[in-house]
Parts: structure tokens; C-alpha cells; sequence
């Protein structure tokens, strides 16, 4: 049988899910030999590569760099999984959304809630990914087939989904698999 | 009162009246555009000229044509002139004379006059709506006085035998409704007067109640004495001082002559009237939400039943009619219900008020018998287009109906006609629309009044209304996807099953109507889907009839 | 007491008189999902979670107060009443600010666990992320605006239970919101006695005890409706 090429990915989010990923502990090793970790920040991989089977994407879509990122994610993988709540409804987050719109969150956070001695807004636009206005879920910015929320997903959760995509089932989605939070 | 001393006021008045008249518009529309100092340009004319003992100028009551006030005419002869200023009024006064004017004449033979059938209005535009005595020389309170010949089911039964429905949007059998309240167990009754009159560009019940307040009065002390009620209320926007006004010296005047009040043309009929006045929410008019509104509670509604007509205000039972409702009843008593059965068609009889707005040369108001089609109303007696570019569509109904396109326009007046092409009757609002109106455009300028005057009360409303009008405003800036369509037809169909009252229930209609008619609008704005999308899965359908 | 049956998702149920058919449902073993229902106040029908179809009527009904009537045939859980309950949830989701990681409610909120029920694991409409308040005046209680979902359990139970009426709704549409008396702080509020009783009829975060950090805020709602109860039935043991 041909191995799953699995990606894992981390936009805007806290790499909790990550974490709870890792949690899986001895069942990491059953399912190291069944998958190709083709991209992950678990893996040192620079380019998102070509004909992904799965991909888990953490985080909510925060900046321009995200936006560019879940849309090769799209472009190059089969199934997308929105992995964690900041994916699937933008979560922490997306808090600052209520602030205002990019300038205006930076203004706050830089200017006046926590001024520091030397107060200035970024502005190393080569180094620091531009925020967008309004931090949005996954699914506003590219079609997902499969929603994990949690924050994190408990990593049963996380085995129960990847257990049924590698046998390529459509994911059951029982009360206990998709609560928020 | 009694009788004779109706026929005694009503003589009087006629005698008093001189041989001619000068009537100048004083309702809010003319108002609006100066008709009070036209009004006092008149008199001084008439009395300048020596003639104060054989022509009155009065002020009347709103003829219709009100995009071409203020509106002045004179009588015997009925010249009508348009856009008067108060440098006409000399000119004005010598035409009785044979003198001219160059005051701009308005053909009073012209359809918009002429293809009216007066019923409710037939009184506006001659009497004065500020004086009991001109409203009984033209029969008013005679109704009244027939009803109270009768017992209370007669009265009822000739309700229900004259085919009225309710003006005020659903066209509820008003017979059927005074016919609940009057077999609840005796106590205490309510009759409301529904004024509140929300929709966007309508205001019918506004002009009734301005031009004929008794008219309105008359109906209700009727309703009251069928259904055995003793007190009522008319609910008025605040937005409209001078119907406040002439309500309230109309109320005043009646209660003084002896036909509102206690003893009621000696009888022992009670009936007292109060105004209450509304801020101006359009859920208000909603009658469970103008219910709590009268009570002093947050005006939102609750679910039905009870209905108000066997548990309304303070719990009582409770008739609650529209205005133009009210003011179809004394036409139906003096003239009886086969008359009025016999106008309209067979299941809408009478005649319907339209305020008749938008791309159209004559905007007003116009009644016409019910059966009149669209395009008699908005081609003849609207005159088509302003600027002669082509009708496109006739939005009815206000943020509750729908848009019916031009090829529809055969279609008759009548609540089943208007409810099978997608539209209804509503209270009233007929929006003409020409080709630069672009219909996702209209549908999003309806949900945003939606979003807007929602109660905020049940979910799919308060929140859906925002989110219907989130995803309008996406379609039209071209930000939108066939994804997005699909969503915002679910989510139509979604409001539309889910809410707590008629105002979510029917918030989605105009965007559905455009749908309808309209695809081809909505199609073309839309993007191409930068990814592909996996299959729609859902239960409820992307069909919009 | 009159006795009348009906069907509920093809079962038979027989219900009192006058009862709603949620109750009928309720007695049967049948779960009908609600959110501004809560035992011991009056219905408000304003979440239109419990809509069911009846056989019959036109319009969907609110099951929290329709009156069972002999005959009555309803159904609970068809495709679209089962996608409708979903979509509420999704756009209740959109109004407020709900970050169930932070928010005291987790794990204890209705709101939360009926999207996990209902099967609501993501919204489709975008957020609409309002700027909310957060009123912490009072000496115990505070009040999230960011979590209310304006079912006004709150309202009623302060009302109807406790007899102070303290809250209320201002606003319309989607700037509804919650005030204490006339809009002051619930701190300087002059008729709230302290008794609580709205934090525990609040399904969501956003009324809870001061102090509560994440997922701390319990609540027990059987009280309030025992208590009613209790009253009714004079059940003092004084
Ligand atoms: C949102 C909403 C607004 C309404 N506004 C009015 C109104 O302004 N005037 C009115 O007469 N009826 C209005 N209605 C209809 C009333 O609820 C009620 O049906 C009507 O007053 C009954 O009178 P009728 O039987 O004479 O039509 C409204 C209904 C809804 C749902
Ligand atoms: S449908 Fe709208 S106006 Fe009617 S109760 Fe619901 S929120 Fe209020
Ligand atoms: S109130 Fe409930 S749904 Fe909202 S954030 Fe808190 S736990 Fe989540
Ligand atoms: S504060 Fe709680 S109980 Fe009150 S309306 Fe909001 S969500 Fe409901
Ligand atoms: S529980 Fe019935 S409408 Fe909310």
C-alpha cells in the first residue's frame, strides 16, 4: 500500500494543536510507517510540495503570508482539514478582530495599551507578514473538506480523524469529535 | 345627538356653504411644499377682491396628485392647478371671475382622476378634515347612526357579507375578525386603530387619517358597537404630527357633538377613543408588538396564537383593524354590503389606497376598485415614466412584498393574483421601477430596512436579516462566488420558515421576487470560484418560487 | 385532568391538556434542542431551536408553545428541521464574540454543546465580531455582553422568580442588548437584590461569578425551575 502523504501546517495559531498532535504518543509510531510527513513544522521542509493526500492546518489566516499559504495548501493537496478552532472559526486569534481593522489593532497594541518606552509600530514590511483587516477561518479563504475543532482537538480526536482518512472513510462526526473550545 | 340634529348640522353646513370654493391642499404633503401659505395668499385674495360673501377658501384634505403641490382647485367647474405658490393666489381667485392665471393647470378629466373609484377617499379633497360639520354633510357619522338601528351580529353578518379584508397587509376577513371578538364572553373589549403605517414610501393610512380622521372615528365606534367594546385606541406614529393633530381635535369635536363618548346618539352605547403614539418602529405595527407598545412594554411580538381577538390588550379581547379598514366601514352601512360586494372581484372586493411612488410621472395616491391591473394603475393613472424610459418592474408590498416584472403587469389587483406571481397586496407601497434599477440593488436596499427595524427578539431574524444583507452587499460589489448565491437562497428560505413573526417571515420575499424574475442580474455578478467546491449536500432546496 | 394523545416522531404520547408539545415530548423521552426555554419561566419562542413540523399547519411550529391537541402528528427531526437548528447556531455563533477556549462557560455551556449535538463543527457566514462590553461593576456577578446570545432567560427569571425585573432589552435587531434597569452599570443597579438567580439561568458565558477563569463558571439551571416548583407546591420546610 502506498503511504499517505500527510502535511501538517501552522498559520496563525499557537502550534497547541501541534502539541496535542504529539500527544498521540505510541500511536506515532504505528502511523509513522503508514504516512509520508511530506511538510510539516515538525519536519524541516522548506516548500509545500505537489499531490498532498492530507492536510492538517492549524491556525486561522491572519496575515498575507497565511493567505498565499492556504491557497497552495489548497492548490496541492487532496483533503484539507481545518485542524483546531483559530482554523475553523478563527478563535484566539481572531480577538483582536472586534478592535478594528489591521491599523487600528496595531494602534492598540503598540501605541496605547502597551506603549513600552520607546513606542512604534512595526513597520519592517520585508520581515513582518502584513496583517490583514479581519482575521478570518480557513474556510473563508479556500474550500476545506474536513472540520477538527477543539482547542486543541484532544489528541483522540486527532487519531479518530486521521485514522479514517488513511482508510480514506468519510470522518464520523459524533458530538464527542467536534466540540468547540 | 340624535338623527334630526345630524340632518340639522348637516343643513346648516350646506346652507352656509357659499356659492364658491377655493380649496388648497393642506395635508402633509402640500404642506411640505408651502400649501399652508398658499392657503393664507387665497383668503387675503378673496378678501381683498371684496368676494368673502360668495367664495370661501378652505383648506382641504390631500386630492392625490401630491408630486404636483401643493394642489389648488376651484369650484363650481373643478380647475385643478399644480405647483402653486402663494404669488398664484390673485390669479387663482379672478378665474372665478373669468380672469387667468398662470398658475400651471392640471386636466381634472386626466386617468389619474378620472380612473379613481372613490370609497375611503371619496370625501378628500372636498371637506374640511378639521371640521365635524363639513365630515356630517357629506353623510359622515350617518353610518354610525344606521349601525346603532341594529343589533350588534346584523352588523357583523354585513361585515362579513361585504367581503371586506383587512388593508393592513395579511387581508384577514374582517368580518371573521369581528365576528371572534364579539362571541368572546362579554367584558371588557378593545378596538385598536392600526396607524403605525412603516413601509418605506407608503403612507395611505397617514392621508386617511389626516383627511378624513372621522371617517376613521366613524368606522371604529361601529366596530366597537359589533363587537361590544367600549374603549379604543388608534396608534400613531410620531413621525405623523398632523394626523396626531386632526385626530385628536377630530376626537375632541366628536365626543363634544355626542357621537363618541358616553350616550352615543342617545343610546346607551359607550365608545371613548385615546391616541397613543408610537416612536416610529416597524414592528410596532405588528399588532402583537403594538399591543405591548399600548401597554407600555418593549414593542416586540410574541407568538400567535393566542390572537388578539380572543387575548389581546391587558389580556382582553382585543380587535385590531388598519386604518383604511376602519375608514371602509361607513360606506358599507349607509350603502349596505351588497354594494360594496359588488365591486372588485371574487374574492377582493372594494377598492384598495396605493401610494404610487418611484420612476412614475404622476407619484400619489390613488384608489382604485381591487381587479384594476398593474399596468391601468401604473401606466394610466401613474403615467408611466417620468422621463418615458420603460417600466421595468412594480415593487408591491414595501420590504414584505415582491418585484413583478413588466410582462406581469396584466396582472390583476387582487390578494390571490398578487400572492401567485410572488408579490402581495401589502398595505399599499407600489415602487414603479425603470431600466437603470438594478434589482440585487433594490433587494439589498429592502434587507437593509429589514436588518434595520428587526425587533432583535428570535435568532434567524435579528441575525439572518444582517447576514442576508452581508451577503446582498457582497453580490453586488462583485465579491461573490455561486457558493455565496446558494447560501444566501438557504438562508432565504431559512428566515423565511424559522421566524417569530410576519416581519422575518417575509423579509426575504423581495429577494426571492428578484430571483425569480430577475436571475440573469444576480448571475451576472457573480466572480468564478477560485477553487473548485466539493458538492452541495443540503436538504433545503436552491429554488426560489 | 383532561387527557389528549398524539404522535411524536411516530410514537404515541399522551400529554395533559394544555401542555406544550416540548413538555409532551420531553415526558416521552424525546429530545427537542432549546435554548430560551427554561423551566420555571415563561416561553419567549425567540431561539427557534425547538421548531417541529406539524402535520397541517403550514409554518413551522415552536414547540415551546404549541399546545398538544388530540391527533396532533408531529415530527421532530427531518433533513431541513435538522439543517435549520444548525444554521441558527451558526449565525447565534456569527453575532456574538465566542472563544469557547477562553470563555468561563467552557465545557458548561448550552451553546457549546448544542453545536457539538446538532453537529454545527463550523460556521459558513462570516463573523461579524462586534465591539461588546464587559460589565464587572457589580461586587459578585459580571456580564459578558460578547457571550449573550439574547435569549433572555436572564430577564425573565430576574422578573418572574425574583420579583426585581432589574433586566432587560435595549436596542433593536442586531444592537439589542442586555441592561440593568434604565442602561446604568449593574453595579449601581437599585432593584438587583444579588440573589444570582440570572447568572444560573444564563446558558452561556455571559452572565457568571466574579473570579471564574476559563471553563470554571457552573451553573445549576434545575434549581430555578425546582424552585418555581417548590413554590407552586408550597413544599416549605419551614
Ligand atoms: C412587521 C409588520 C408590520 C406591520 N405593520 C402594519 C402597519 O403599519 N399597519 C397595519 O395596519 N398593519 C400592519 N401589520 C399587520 C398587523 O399585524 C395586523 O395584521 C393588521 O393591523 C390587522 O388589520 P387588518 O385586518 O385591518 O389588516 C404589520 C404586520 C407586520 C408583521
Ligand atoms: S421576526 Fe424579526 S421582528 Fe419579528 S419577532 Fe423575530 S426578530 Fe422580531
Ligand atoms: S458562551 Fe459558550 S459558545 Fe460562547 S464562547 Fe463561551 S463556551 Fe463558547
Ligand atoms: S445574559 Fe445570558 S441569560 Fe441573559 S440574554 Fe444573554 S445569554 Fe441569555
Ligand atoms: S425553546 Fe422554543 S423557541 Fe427557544
Amino acid at each position: 500500500m502506498d503511504r499517505v502523504k500527510l502535511a501538517t501546517v501552522w498559520l496563525g495559531g499557537c502550534s497547541g494543536c501541534h502539541m496535542s498532535f504529539l500527544d498521540m504518543d505510541e500511536w506515532l509510531i504505528d502511523l509513522a510507517p503508514r504516512i509520508d510527513l511530506v511538510y510539516s513544522p515538525l519536519a524541516d521542509v522548506k516548500e509545500y510540495p505537489d499531490g498532498v493526500d492530507v492536510a492538517l492546518v492549524e491556525g486561522a489566516v491572519a496575515n498575507e503570508e497565511n493567505r498565499h499559504m492556504a491557497k497552495v495548501i489548497r492548490r496541492r493537496s487532496k483533503v484539507v482539514v481545518s485542524f483546531g478552532d483559530c482554523a475553523v472559526s478563527g478563535n484566539v486569534t481572531a480577538m483582536r478582530n472586534p478592535l478594528g481593522k489591521s491599523l487600528e489593532v496595531l494602534r492598540t497594541s503598540y501605541l496605547l495599551e502597551s506603549a513600552g518606552t520607546n513606542p512604534r509600530l512595526p513597520d519592517d514590511r520585508e520581515i513582518v507578514p502584513v496583517l490583514l483587516d479581519k482575521v478570518l477561518p480557513l474556510h473563508a479563504v479556500i474550500p476545506v473538506d474536513h472540520h477538527l475543532p477543539g482547542c486543541p482537538p484532544p489528541a483522540a480526536r486527532i487519531r479518530a480523524i486521521v485514522e479514517d482518512l488513511l482508510a480514506a472513510r468519510t470522518p464520523i462526526r459524533t458530538a464527542d469529535q467536534i466540540r468547540f473550545g | 345627538m340624535n338623527h334630526d340634529e345630524l340632518e340639522r348640522i348637516a343643513g346648516a353646513e350646506r346652507t352656509a356653504a357659499k356659492p364658491a370654493e377655493i380649496r388648497c391642499c393642506t395635508s402633509s404633503g402640500c404642506r411640505a411644499s408651502g400649501s399652508a401659505d398658499v392657503l393664507k395668499q387665497l383668503k387675503a385674495a378673496v378678501q381683498a377682491k371684496g368676494l368673502s360673501d360668495r367664495v370661501a377658501a378652505v383648506g382641504v384634505g390631500c386630492p392625490g396628485l401630491c408630486s404636483a403641490g401643493p394642489v389648488v382647485s376651484t369650484h363650481p367647474g373643478g380647475a385643478v392647478f399644480g405647483k402653486v405658490t402663494s404669488g398664484h393666489a390673485d390669479g387663482i381667485v379672478s378665474t372665478l371671475s373669468g380672469g387667468s392665471t398662470d398658475a400651471v393647470r392640471i386636466d381634472p378629466n386626466q386617468p389619474f382622476f378620472a380612473k379613481q373609484f372613490r370609497i375611503v377617499r371619496a370625501t378628500v379633497g372636498q371637506i374640511d378634515p378639521e371640521r365635524i360639520e363639513s365630515y356630517i354633510a357629506a353623510d359622515g357619522y350617518a353610518g354610525l347612526y344606521q349601525a346603532l338601528q341594529q343589533r350588534p351580529d346584523e352588523i357583523v353578518a354585513n361585515v362579513t357579507a361585504s367581503g371586506l379584508r383587512g388593508r393592513g397587509g395579511a387581508g384577514y376577513p374582517t368580518g371573521l375578525k369581528w365576528a371572534t371578538v364579539a362571541k368572546m364572553p362579554p367584558g371588557q373589549k378593545y378596538v385598536i386603530c392600526n396607524g403605525d403605517e412603516g413601509d418605506p414610501g407608503a403612507f395611505m393610512d397617514r392621508s386617511v387619517m389626516e383627511d378624513a380622521p372621522h371617517q376613521v372615528l366613524e368606522g371604529m365606534a361601529i366596530a366597537a358597537y359589533a363587537v361590544g367594546a367600549n374603549q379604543g385606541y388608534v396608534y400613531v406614529r410620531a413621525e405623523y404630527p398632523l394626523a396626531i393633530e386632526r385626530l385628536q381635535a377630530a376626537i375632541h369635536q366628536a365626543t363634544k357633538a355626542g357621537v363618541l363618548g358616553g350616550n352615543i346618539f342617545q343610546t346607551p352605547f359607550e365608545f371613548k377613543v385615546e391616541i397613543r403614539i408610537g416612536a416610529g418602529a416597524f414592528v410596532c405595527g405588528e399588532e402583537t408588538a403594538l399591543i405591548a407598545s399600548v401597554q407600555g412594554l418593549r414593542g416586540t411580538p410574541r407568538p400567535r396564537p393566542p390572537y388578539p381577538a380572543e387575548s389581546g390588550l391587558w389580556d382582553r379581547p382585543t380587535l385590531i383593524n388598519n386604518v383604511e379598514t376602519f375608514a371602509t366601514i361607513p360606506a358599507i352601512l349607509r350603502n349596505g354590503a351588497n354594494w360594496f360586494a359588488g365591486i372588485g372581484t371574487a374574492t377582493s372586493k372594494g377598492t384598495k389606497i396605493f401610494s404610487l411612488t418611484g420612476k412614475v410621472k404622476n407619484a400619489g395616491l390613488v384608489e382604485v376598485p381591487m381587479g384594476t391591473t398593474l399596468r391601468e394603475v401604473v401606466e394610466q393613472l401613474g403615467g408611466g415614466t417620468a422621463d418615458g424610459r420603460a417600466v421595468k418592474a412594480v415593487q408591491t408590498g414595501g420590504p414584505s412584498g415582491g418585484c413583478i416584472p413588466a410582462d406581469l403587469l396584466d396582472t390583476p389587483i387582487d390578494y390571490e393574483s398578487l400572492g401567485r406571481i410572488g408579490s402581495i397586496m401589502g398595505s399599499g407601497g407600489m415602487i414603479v421601477m425603470d431600466d437603470t434599477d438594478r434589482m440585487p440593488e433594490v433587494a439589498r436596499f429592502f434587507m437593509e430596512f429589514c436588518a434595520d427595524e428587526s425587533c432583535g427578539k428570535c435568532v434567524p431574524c435579528r441575525v439572518g436579516t444582517v447576514q442576508l444583507h452581508g451577503l446582498l452587499t457582497k453580490l453586488v460589489e462583485k465579491r461573490a462566488t455561486r457558493h455565496d448565491l446558494d447560501l444566501l437562497i438557504e438562508l432565504c428560505h431559512f428566515v423565511k420558515d424559522t421566524s417569530l413573526c410576519g416581519l422575518g417571515q417575509s423579509a426575504p420575499n423581495p429577494v426571492l421576487s428578484t430571483l425569480r424574475y430577475f436571475a440573469g442580474e444576480y448571475e451576472a455578478l457573480l466572480q468564478p470560484e477560485e477553487f473548485a467546491r466539493p458538492p452541495r449536500r443540503s436538504a433545503i432546496p436552491l429554488t426560489v418560487l | 385532568m383532561a387527557v389528549v394523545t398524539l404522535t411524536i416522531d411516530d410514537k404515541p404520547v399522551s400529554a395533559r391538556a394544555g401542555d406544550s408539545v416540548l413538555a409532551a415530548a420531553r415526558e416521552a423521552g424525546i429530545r427537542i434542542p432549546t435554548l430560551c426555554h427554561l423551566d420555571g419561566v415563561s416561553e419567549a419562542a425567540a431561539c427557534r431551536l425547538c421548531l417541529v413540523q406539524v402535520e397541517g399547519r403550514g409554518r413551522l411550529q415552536a414547540a415551546c408553545v404549541t399546545e398538544t391537541a388530540e391527533g396532533m402528528i408531529v415530527r421532530t427531526q427531518t433533513d431541513t428541521l435538522r439543517e435549520y437548528r444548525r444554521m441558527i447556531l451558526e449565525l447565534l455563533f456569527t453575532e456574538g464574540n465566542h472563544v469557547c477556549a477562553v470563555c468561563v462557560a467552557n465545557g458548561n455551556c448550552e451553546l457549546q454543546s448544542l453545536a457539538a449535538e446538532l453537529g454545527m463543527d463550523h460556521v459558513r457566514y462570516p463573523y461579524l465580531n462586534p465591539a461588546r462590553p464587559v460589565d464587572v461593576t457589580h461586587k459578585q456577578y459580571a456580564i459578558d455582553h460578547n457571550r449573550c446570545i439574547l435569549c433572555t432567560r436572564c430577564v425573565r427569571t430576574c422578573d418572574e422568580i425574583e420579583g426585581a425585573h432589574t433586566w432587560d432589552v435595549a436596542g433593536r435587531g442586531t444592537l439589542s442588548h442586555i441592561v440593568a434597569d434604565m442602561g446604568q452599570p449593574w453595579g449601581e443597579s437599585v432593584t438587583c437584590t444579588s440573589c444570582g438567580k440570572c447568572v444560573q439561568a444564563c446558558p452561556t458565558g455571559a452572565l457568571f461569578r466574579q473570579g471564574s477563569t476559563v471553563a470554571e463558571m457552573t451553573k445549576d439551571r434545575e434549581k430555578l425551575g425546582d424552585l418555581v416548583t417548590a413554590r407552586r407546591d408550597k413544599k416549605w420546610t419551614v
